[in-house]
């Protein structure tokens, strides 16, 4: 896992469109999560740049990013974890994990941890319904979860920012 | 993949090369894509240290394959040729895999399934898979999902090249029809008549869809598809677009399916590099090529008009139909969707052919249907079942029935667009209109089994939550329908709920049912509307008796310790007064519902 630069700087943002070859034409759904990919979110620089680009007209850009929960236009936390509240996961408990996750990191649905660290959301399912109740974090998943696994899973990921400082 | 095969001579010679090469003395297969979360990888690599410090590289293999279905048994692998399962394999356990299975060809009892107390070491006498038909699934778990060549050693791209050697678009149609095969999305539309639609339909440019948007909850077959067999995917998508007359392909996949998307672009690049996709396939001079779109994280965008507009790049909303999109589509031009499991059935009706494939199945409905079991359940976990099979087949033989000793109560099926099945329904065979007819869908295949601890309100009130928060919010009855259901559930639920309600939630889905726009709204009722079918019971008390039945819905619970009492003893009036030191009065409280109050200190495990 890369970590995402977090950055809205006037360069950055033309590079990274050049560099994914934005123009007229282009699609701006995969535009956007390319931009977000690199940028960490949709800076409001980025978004007019794509915008005097492609010629699509911020209105109908803006309209795309609201509609679609993937897209952000607030910077979020270097990792993003991924509550699962899907069908079975709810039945064995997935609201536990969401509560044992919002008291650890003191956040709720939609926040960011002051530090940057960890940003929280909740998905729909994430398909992995026989690791119920699971979460994902960044890419990688953790299934199976008790209270306890939470906690632990949270510190691991702080101890491993503190050892790479 | 070395070289680009560029005939249909040269594709027969690659597949008799590859089935004179020598197999290695044994192939370790072990899951590395749902086990991934539970250390899958790092048990391959212990695996791979492990031969490379014995020196046995050229005579055993490690394959990380896709899912082997039974996911409660993560980590879980195959050793073939003998076919032993180990489930929950941890790295450590790889010197002595190598040691008493490899080399010594013995089993490791504590590695195998147990089936009433007794390990069973083959995969195939597993009750969870000698109770299936894997045909769909047939190599998922089995061959290597990067790698092209393993793929066409199991006979992966053969049906593709002979429909598009020697047969015509109408003939490759014609086959289908005879199938019998429906979507396996949720509708059950025939395969066929979509195809043909779009394959009359005027235009030059066509365009063919995998939809693999899967976001009903509980549901994750096409994911565990792409992840472990893509190129079954393209393969169908190939066949599909040469009888439409398609020159390009998407896959729509979620976003949050990294493993599927990785697996996929993957395939796609080797397909590609091999003369499989792009121009002049095989040199049969049919021009086809696919690329992947990710999706943002909307729900409706698994319906179809919604997911042409995600494709073009706006927000996904659905549209009125007709124009259907077999005549106007992506980009107006005229679009075949199918889900990803219906393109997996493709190549697999052209492989047996159609008479056998249609010999599978009820009258109805034809073929096998994947379906992911989870929930209340022992064995979670991919079954791929004949239609026909009963919901006591699925939960009782392959699913190993409920844990605990508690009994099954009722089963989810089709998600937010389904229903509840209640328990009497256990032998009913299940196919697309069987489901319908009890007030479920067949939908994706979710299937959830339930038990006494599930409350049936607060499942109904999850589901409208779910369908509440996913509305687009283009059409009005599912807008604010969606939020009335939502609203009158959250009240019932929280003990504020009245007798009308449960009528007013009747008439209310009726009409979001009728009135929606697309298949959300006009499905969104169906949790609610068949949990008040078979549970309006459990309704009435959480109305009337302001009690969860199922003792879940946390307003009605009073404390944690009187509802697990099985005595339903006053825990917290007892321990007030114990606290106060009227002993005699607390003994009283217990004796109200138990005449042996020591008992209490004895067995009660939540003291």
């Amino acid at each position: 896992m890369v970590d995402r630069v977090v950055s809205e700087r006037e360069a950055d943002v033309q590079a990274v469109l050049d560099r994914l070859g934005v123009g007229v034409g282009s699609n701006l759904i995969a535009v956007l999560q390319s931009v977000q990919e690199s940028l960490g979110y949709l800076p409001g620089a980025a978004i007019e740049e794509i915008s005097r680009r492609t010629g699509a007209p911020l209105s109908r850009i803006y309209g795309v990013i609201s509609f679609y929960t993937q897209f952000y236009t607030e910077p979020h936390g270097r990792h993003t974890i991924r509550c699962c509240r899907g069908t079975a996961c709810h039945v064995k408990g997935a609201g536990r994990v969401l509560g044992v996750v919002e008291r650890t990191l003191g956040i709720s649905e939609g926040e960011t941890t002051p530090d940057l660290m960890f940003y929280l959301e909740t998905v729909a399912c994430l398909g992995t319904c026989f690791l119920a109740p699971a979460m994902m974090i960044d890419d990688q998943y953790f299934g199976k979860l008790t209270p306890q696994r939470v906690e632990s899973i949270l510190r691991s990921y702080r101890t491993q920012r503190c050892l790479s400082e | 993949m070395p070289q680009r095969i560029d005939s249909i001579d040269s594709f027969s010679q690659l597949r008799a090369d590859l089935a004179k090469r020598p197999a290695p003395d044994a192939i370790i297969r072990v899951c590395s894509t749902g086990c991934r979360a539970l250390g899958a990888l790092d048990v391959c690599d212990a695996l791979e240290r492990e031969i490379a410090a014995r020196g046995l590289v050229q005579r055993v293999r490690v394959v990380r394959v896709g899912c082997h279905g039974l996911c409660s048994g993560a980590v879980a692998m195959v050793i073939d040729p003998q076919g032993i399962f180990y489930q929950g394999v941890v790295p450590e356990d790889a010197p002595e895999i190598v040691t008493t299975t490899i080399l010594g060809g013995g089993v490791i009892e504590r590695l195998c399934f147990v089936s009433d107390g007794q390990p069973v070491p083959r995969r195939d006498d597993i009750p969870f898979y000698a109770h299936q038909t894997r045909l769909v699934l047939a190599n998922c778990g089995v061959l290597d999902p990067r790698s092209l060549e393993d793929s066409i050693a199991h006979g992966g791209y053969a049906s593709a090249a002979r429909a598009l050697s020697s047969m015509s678009p109408d003939d490759v149609i014609h086959e289908v029809t005879k199938s019998g095969l429906r979507g396996r999305g949720g509708a059950g539309f025939p395969v066929d008549r979509k195809w043909r639609f779009a394959r009359s339909a005027p235009g030059e440019t066509k365009y063919v869809v995998c939809n693999a948007d899967e976001g009903d909850p509980g549901a994750f077959m096409d994911r565990a598809v792409l992840e472990g067999d893509p190129h079954l995917i393209i393969e169908g998508m190939i066949i599909g677009a040469y009888a439409i007359g398609a020159g390009k392909g998407f896959i729509y996949v979620r976003a949050e399916y990294p493993i599927a998307i990785e697996h996929t672009e993957h395939a796609l690049r080797e397909a590609r590099e091999a003369g499989l996709l792009g121009a002049n396939i095989l040199g049969t001079g049919f021009d086809f090529d696919i690329e992947i779109r990710k999706g943002a994280g909307a729900f409706v965008c698994g319906e179809e008009t919604s997911l042409i507009a995600s494709l073009e790049g706006k927000r996904g909303m659905p549209r009125p139909r007709p124009p259907f999109p077999a005549t106007s589509g992506f980009e107006e031009n005229p679009t075949n969707i199918n889900n990803v499991e219906t393109w997996a059935n493709v190549p697999r009706i052209f492989e047996i052919g159609a008479d056998a494939y249609s010999a599978i199945g009820t009258q109805g409905s034809k073929g096998t249907k994947i379906f992911a079991l989870a929930g209340k359940v022992r064995y979670t976990g991919l079954v791929e079942v004949p239609m026909g099979a009963t919901l006591r087949q699925i939960i009782y033989d392959i699913g190993g029935g409920i844990p605990r000793g508690r009994k099954l109560k009722a089963a989810q099926m089709g998600g937010p667009s389904g229903g509840c099945v209640p328990v009497r329904y256990l032998d009913l065979p299940i196919d697309y209109d069987s489901v319908k007819d009890v007030g479920a869908i067949m939908g994706s295949g979710g299937l959830i089994a339930m038990d006494e601890a599930t409350c049936m309100v607060d499942m109904a009130r999850f589901f409208a939550e779910f369908v509440h928060k996913e509305s687009c919010g283009k059409c009005v009855p599912c807008r604010i329908g969606t939020k009335q259901m939502l609203d009158i559930l959250t009240r019932i639920t929280n003990g504020d709920g009245e007798l009308a309600d449960i009528d007013k939630l009747e008439k209310l889905g009726e009409t979001i049912g009728k009135a929606s726009l697309c298949g959300l709204g006009q499905t969104a009722p169906n949790p609610v509307l068949s949990t008040i079918r078979y549970f309006r019971d459990e309704y009435v008390a959480h109305i009337v008796e302001k009690r969860c039945p199922a003792n879940s819905c946390e307003a009605l619970i009073t404390t944690t310790c009187s509802s697990a009492c099985p005595a339903h003893v006053n825990v917290p009036e007892y321990v007030g007064l114990i606290a106060a030191g009227r002993f005699a009065d607390a003994l009283d409280v217990i004796r109200r519902r138990n005449p042996l109050p020591s008992v209490c200190g004895r067995a009660c495990d939540h003291p």
